[in-house]
C-alpha cells in the first residue's frame, strides 16, 4: 500500500501547490484591481472605521459619531436634523459625503495635516483618536427662527452677521433628514437617496448658496442705487426721472411699474423716494444712464460673478456680461433684478450686510473654530474683509435710503418695536405663469448692525400670485433679525 | 528473508522527545505571540486574558508532551508541535475578531469557548494515545463505527436535537452544546474504511471485469461502502451540506485507492462525482447558485444576488487583497467585514492581516502536517493501520483543499473550516482526535519492538539470524503481511538487501526506493502475496 500512499502524497503536495498559487493569484496579482473595485467597501471602512469629530452648534453637536456594533464601528447620527440637514450635510455609505461634512472632512476624521499631534498622542497611546469637532457660526435661535417662519414654504434664509461675516442662519425648504441617509443598512440609504434625488422641491438642494440661482427683482435695485451714488453724481436727494411708462430703447416695449402704478404724479421723483416705493421705471432709466460696466463694476463689488466657499461652494451670482448690457433693454432689465441678473439669497444677504458695516464686505463662514479631541483650539476663523463695496459715505446714503423703505415704504412688515431697520424687498418675476419669487434682503439695527438677512420665497408661497416682497419674505426677515437681537 | 531481532538487537532507548520540546517552545511562541500583537494592535496593551491564557496554552502542550513521552515516546515529534502552533493562531484570530467586535460594543465572544474546546481536544487526543495502546484494536470495530457514523450523519435530521443553522441542517444541540457530528462521523468513516478495506481490499482489486483497460470491482464486494456511502450522501445532501459531502467522498475515493492501488478507482470516482455534481446543479438551485458564484463571483447581477449572492466570496477576496503580500498586522484589517471571518472565511481574516507571507507559512505547516501522518501511514507495519493512517492524514488535506480552495476560486465555495484555525468545538475536538490516532499509530509505527503480531512472532521462530524462508509467501492471511511490512517499517536499523532472498518477483525499479533498503522488500511481499491469492 505504500506506492498508492506515495502517490497520495505527491497528490496533496500538488493540492498545496494549488492553495499557494490561488492564493498568490488573489492576493498578488490581482490585489490592485480588487483593491480597487468599487463595491470594495475597505477603503469607504478606512473612512468610516474613523471615530468622527463632531460637528457643534453653540455647544450642541449636532451631528455626531457613536461606536456600534457592525463593521463600520461608528453611525453617524444628527440630532434635528431637518434644521440643521443643508448645513451640516451627510456622512453616507452609499451616498458620500456633503455640506461641512464632506468640506470639513479631514478635521472630522482627524486626517489633517494640523492634527498629527492628536494623530501622534493616538500612536502612543494606541488609541484610536476621535476626529476634532467642528463648531460652527450658526446661531440656534435664529436658524429656528427662520425655520418656523419659512414654514411648508419653498425657500431660503441666510443671516450674515456684518461685521464678521459670521452665517447665523441658513435655511433652505424643502429639507431633508441627514439620518435616513446616514444609516448603514445600504439598501435602505440608497432607497432614501433615490426618494430625495425624486422628490418634489430637490430637497437636497441647498437653495440658499447653491442649485438654480434666483432673479433677484427689486432687492437688486439696492445695488442699482450704490452705482449711482458711488459716481458721484447722485445723492439720494437727486431728482431722477421715474415716468409711468418706460420705453425700452429701440424697441416698441415697454416697462411698466407693479401693479402700473404711477411713481410720481409729475413723473420725476428723488432717489430715495424710487427705493422706497420700488418704482420699477426710474431705476431702469437709472440704471441705463449709468451704463453697463457701471453696473456691473458695483455688483462685483458686491460679490457677482466671484467665487466663494464658506466653506461650502456656493453658487456664483450673475450680472449680464457687456455683450448683454450693450443691449440698453437687457441693461434696463437688469437694473430692476430681472432679465438675466441671477443671484443666490447669500449674495444678496451679502449684500445688505456690506451696506451694514460701513461698505466693507467681510469674507462669510460658517466654520468659527475646530478643535481637537482634546478641546485645544486647531484652527479658528478670524474675520477677514473680503472687498470694499461702497465707500462708508454711500453705504450710510443706502442705510437710510433702505430705512425708509421699511418705515415708509414697501417693507413696513419688517418693522421691529424699538429697532431701527434698513431693508428691500422684491417681487421677482421668473416665468409668464408663474407667481412672483418673493425677497426681502436687510439689516438691522442700523446703528450697529448685528445681523443681515436676505428671505426668498418661491412663487410666493402660500400666498401665490397675490404675493409681494413686503408681505410675505418680510415678516420672515423680521423674525430672523428678532431672534438674533433678542439674545 | 529479512527478520528483525526485536528486543534484543535494539537497545530500548526510548527517545528523549528534545526535538518536540523545542519545536513546542517555538510553536508556543507562535500562538503567545500571536495572541499578545493581537492586544498591541487593537488596544496598545496586552489583552486582558494574556497571563492565564498563556499558562494555559503552555499547560495544554507540556500536558501533551509529557503524556506522549509516557506512553507514545516514539510517535512523530512534529505533529504535535504543528497543530500547537495553528490552533494558537487560530485562538488569536478569533480573539482578535471578538476584541474588534467588542471594541464597537459587541458583546459576541467565542474565544474562551474556542480555548475550552482547545483543552478538551488536547485531553481527547491524550486520552486515545493513553488508552488506545495498539490502533489495530480499532479493527475489531469497523461496523460499529460504520453504525456509529451513520448515526453520526443522521443525528442532525432528528426532530428535537437536530438544528438548522444557516441553512444547512448539520448542527445537533445536546446540552446546551451545538455540534456537528459529521466532524467525527469522518473519523468513524476512516475506521469503516480501513477495516473493511484491509479485509477486502484484494477482491476489490481483483476479482472485477475489465473494461476499456480498467479493473472494475465487483458490485457485491463493493455493497457496504457503497450503502455507507451513498447513505451518508443522500443525508448531507438532504441536509444541504455540500462541504461535508465532499470530504466523505474524497476519504471514501483516497481510501480505496490507497486499498487497492487500482487508480480505476479513482476514475470511476471522479466519474461518479462529476455526475453527482452535474445532476445536483440541474437540480439543486442553491448548489446552482453556487457554481455561478464560483465562475462569476465578480459579475455585478451575481454580486448584488441575494440570497445566493458572491458577496461574502469577493468580500473575503477584498481582504486577501486588502492583506497583500505582508498582511495589514494583527488588529489593523477590516476582517470583521466578512461573513463568518472567524470560521468558515478565518483564511481570509489571516489573509488580511498576515498577508501572502502568512498564509504562505500556514500553508506549509498544514503540508508538513499531513506529509507526516501520509509519512506515518506508509511506515505502520498494519495494512489497518496505513488505510487508517493515510485515510485521516489525507481528509485533513482535502479538507483544506476544499475550504481553501473554496475561497480562493478553485472549486466552488462549501461549507467547511480549517482544522485547528476556523472557530468551532466539533471540528476542534474531531481533528485533535485525529491527531491523537495519528500520534498513536506513528509510535507503533517506530516502535523498534514490533507488535507481537503472529506473523511477526512466526517470522521470528523462522530464524533469529536471517530468515531463510519468506514467512509472508507461506502465509495467507493478512498478519503475515502486517509482519513483512512490519519489517520494512522498522527501516534501515537492521540488515539490508543482501539479506533478502530474492525469491521473489523484485521490483527494483520501484520509484520508491529512496525510502530504505528495506521498501522494496515490501513491496515484493505485498506483490507475492498478491500472486499467492
Amino acid at each position: 500500500m505504500n506506492v498508492p500512499l506515495r502517490r497520495v502524497a505527491t497528490v496533496v503536495l500538488v493540492m498545496f501547490l494549488a492553495l499557494m498559487v490561488s492564493t498568490t493569484y488573489i492576493q498578488f496579482v490581482q490585489a490592485d484591481s480588487l483593491n480597487n473595485d468599487p463595491r470594495n467597501s475597505r477603503q469607504v471602512y478606512r473612512e468610516y472605521g474613523n471615530f468622527r469629530g463632531p460637528i457643534v452648534v453653540a455647544g450642541e453637536s449636532v451631528a455626531l459619531s457613536t461606536p456600534v456594533d457592525d463593521p463600520y464601528g461608528y453611525q453617524r447620527s444628527y440630532t434635528n436634523g431637518l434644521l440643521y440637514g443643508h448645513v451640516t450635510g451627510f456622512f453616507s455609505i452609499v451616498n458620500g459625503t456633503s455640506a461641512i461634512e464632506r468640506s470639513e472632512n479631514d478635521f472630522l476624521n482627524g486626517q489633517a495635516s494640523t492634527l498629527w499631534i492628536d494623530r501622534l498622542q493616538g500612536l502612543i497611546t494606541g488609541q484610536k483618536p476621535q476626529g476634532a469637532s467642528v463648531e460652527l457660526t450658526i446661531d440656534p435661535a435664529a436658524q429656528q427662527a427662520a425655520w418656523d417662519a419659512l414654514g411648508e414654504q419653498r425657500g431660503a434664509v441666510v443671516a450674515i452677521e456684518p461685521a464678521t461675516g459670521k452665517i447665523l442662519a441658513m435655511v433652505s425648504k424643502p429639507s431633508y433628514d441627514p439620518n435616513v441617509l446616514a444609516t448603514h443598512d445600504t439598501k435602505a440609504a440608497s432607497e432614501a437617496y433615490q426618494s430625495l434625488i425624486n422628490a418634489d422641491g430637490d430637497p437636497l438642494v441647498n437653495r440658499a448658496i447653491a442649485g438654480a440661482t434666483y432673479p433677484p427683482g427689486s432687492t437688486f435695485k439696492v445695488v442699482t442705487a450704490a452705482a449711482a451714488l458711488e459716481s458721484g453724481r447722485y445723492t439720494p436727494e437727486t431728482v431722477i426721472p421715474a415716468p409711468d411708462v418706460y420705453q425700452y430703447p429701440n424697441s416698441t416695449a415697454v416697462m411698466r411699474n407693479f401693479g402700473s402704478a404711477r411713481c410720481s404724479p409729475d413723473g420725476e421723483q428723488t432717489l430715495a423716494d424710487a427705493m422706497r416705493i420700488s418704482c420699477n421705471t426710474a431705476f431702469a432709466d437709472l440704471g441705463v444712464t449709468l451704463g453697463g460696466d457701471a453696473m456691473r463694476d458695483q455688483a462685483e463689488a458686491f460679490g457677482f460673478d466671484a467665487p466663494l466657499d464658506i466653506p461650502m461652494g456656493v453658487t456664483k451670482s450673475h450680472f449680464p456680461d457687456a455683450e448683454t448690457t450693450d443691449d440698453a433693454g437687457q441693461l434696463a432689465r437688469a437694473s430692476i433684478g430681472q432679465g438675466d441678473v441671477r443671484v443666490t439669497p447669500l449674495q444678496m444677504a451679502m449684500v445688505a450686510s456690506a451696506i451694514a458695516n460701513g461698505g466693507k464686505q467681510m469674507t462669510p463662514y460658517t466654520v468659527q473654530t475646530i478643535r481637537g479631541a482634546d478641546l485645544e483650539v486647531v484652527e479658528q476663523t478670524e474675520p477677514s474683509l473680503l472687498r470694499t463695496s461702497v465707500s462708508p459715505t454711500v453705504a450710510q446714503q443706502l442705510t437710510t435710503m433702505m430705512v425708509g423703505v421699511v418705515e415708509n415704504g414697501s417693507a413696513k412688515a419688517a418693522r421691529i418695536n424699538g429697532v431701527q431697520v434698513a431693508g428691500k424687498t422684491g417681487t421677482a418675476q421668473h416665468q409668464p405663469d408663474a407667481a412672483p419669487h418673493a425677497w426681502f434682503t436687510g439689516f438691522a439695527p442700523t446703528t450697529d448692525p448685528q445681523v443681515a438677512v436676505a428671505v426668498i420665497v418661491e412663487n410666493g408661497g402660500d400666498s401665490g400670485s397675490e404675493a409681494t416682497g413686503g408681505a410675505v419674505a418680510a415678516p420672515i426677515a423680521k423674525a430672523v433679525m428678532e431672534a438674533v437681537l433678542n439674545k | 528473508m529479512a527478520t528483525v531481532e526485536p528486543h534484543a538487537a535494539r537497545p530500548a532507548k526510548r527517545p528523549s522527545r528534545g526535538a518536540e520540546a523545542g519545536l513546542l517552545v517555538l510553536a508556543l511562541a507562535i500562538g503567545i505571540g500571536a495572541y499578545a500583537l493581537v492586544g498591541f494592535g487593537l488596544l496598545d496593551e496586552v489583552p486582558e486574558q494574556f497571563v492565564p491564557y498563556s499558562l494555559g496554552l503552555v499547560a495544554l502542550a507540556v500536558v501533551g508532551h509529557v503524556v506522549l513521552r509516557i506512553k507514545a515516546p516514539y510517535a512523530d515529534q512534529v505533529m504535535l508541535p504543528v497543530v500547537v502552533a495553528l490552533n494558537g493562531l487560530g485562538l488569536a484570530m478569533i480573539s482578535r475578531l471578538d476584541i474588534g467586535g467588542q471594541l464597537v460594543g459587541s458583546t459576541k465572544e467565542f474565544a474562551s469557548r474556542q480555548f475550552m474546546w482547545t483543552a478538551l481536544g488536547v485531553v481527547a487526543a491524550c486520552a486515545v494515545v493513553w488508552f488506545l495502546k495498539d490502533h489495530r484494536t480499532l479493527r475489531k470495530y469497523s461496523y460499529t463505527a460504520m453504525i456509529v457514523g451513520l448515526v453520526l450523519v443522521m443525528m442532525p435530521l432528528l426532530p428535537g436535537i437536530g438544528q438548522n443553522i444557516n441553512g444547512a441542517r448539520i448542527w445537533v444541540n445536546i446540552a446546551d452544546f451545538s455540534l456537528q457530528p459529521a466532524e467525527f462521523a469522518k473519523i468513524a468513516f476512516a475506521i469503516f474504511f480501513a477495516g473493511y478495506l484491509v479485509t477486502n481490499r484484494d477482491t476489490l482489486a481483483l476479482a472485477g471485469p475489465k473494461v476499456l483497460g480498467l479493473q472494475l470491482p465487483r458490485l457485491r464486494d463493493l455493497g457496504p461502502l457503497v450503502i455507507v456511502w451513498g447513505a451518508s450522501l443522500a443525508v448531507l445532501i438532504f441536509e444541504r451540506d455540500l462541504g461535508t459531502s465532499l470530504l466523505f467522498f474524497g476519504l471514501f475515493v483516497a481510501m480505496l485507492y490507497i486499498a487497492t492501488e487500482r487508480f480505476s478507482w479513482v476514475v470511476i470516482g471522479l466519474s461518479m462525482f462529476a455526475v453527482g455534481a452535474v445532476v445536483a446543479a440541474s437540480v439543486f438551485p442553491h448548489v446552482a447558485a453556487r457554481v455561478d458564484v464560483w465562475l462569476h463571483p465578480l459579475d455585478p447581477e451575481i454580486f448584488g444576488r441575494s440570497p445566493g449572492g458572491s458577496g461574502q466570496l469577493v468580500g473575503g477576496m477584498f481582504g486577501l487583497a486588502n492583506g497583500g503580500l505582508t498582511g495589514t498586522g494583527w488588529g489593523q484589517g477590516y476582517p470583521r467585514l466578512v461573513p463568518y471571518a472567524n470560521s468558515d472565511f478565518i483564511y481570509t481574516s489571516l489573509g488580511e492581516e498576515l498577508g501572502l507571507a502568512g498564509l504562505l507559512a500556514i500553508l506549509v505547516m498544514y503540508l508538513v502536517l499531513v506529509e507526516r501522518g501520509l509519512r506515518t501511514a506508509i511506515g505502520v507495519r498494519d495494512g489497518f493501520g496505513k488505510l487508517l493512517a493515510g485515510g485521516l492524514a489525507f481528509v485533513m488535506a482535502w479538507q483544506l483543499f476544499v475550504v481553501i480552495g473554496g475561497i480562493t476560486r478553485i472549486i466552488p465555495l462549501t461549507g467547511l473550516t480549517m482544522p485547528f484555525v476556523a472557530h468551532g468545538g466539533s471540528s476542534l475536538l474531531a481533528n485533535w482526535l485525529v491527531i491523537g490516532l495519528l500520534l498513536r499509530i506513528s509510535d507503533n509505527a517506530r516502535r523498534p519492538s514490533s507488535l507481537p503480531v503472529r506473523g511477526q512472532v512466526a517470522a521470528h521462530a523462522a530464524g533469529p539470524t536471517s530468515g531463510s524462508q519468506p514467512v509472508a509467501v507461506g502465509s495467507r492471511s493478512q498478519e503475515a503481511v502486517d509482519a513483512g511490512e512490519a519489517r520494512a517499517a522498522v527501516g534501515p536499523a537492521r540488515g539490508g538487501p543482501s539479506q533478502d532472498h530474492p525469491t521473489q518477483v523484485v521490483r527494483t525499479d520501484l520509484p520508491e526506493n529512496a525510502e530504505g533498503p528495506m521498501t522494496g522488500a515490501t513491496e515484493i511481499i505485498d506483490d507475492t502475496e498478491r500472486k499467492n491469492l
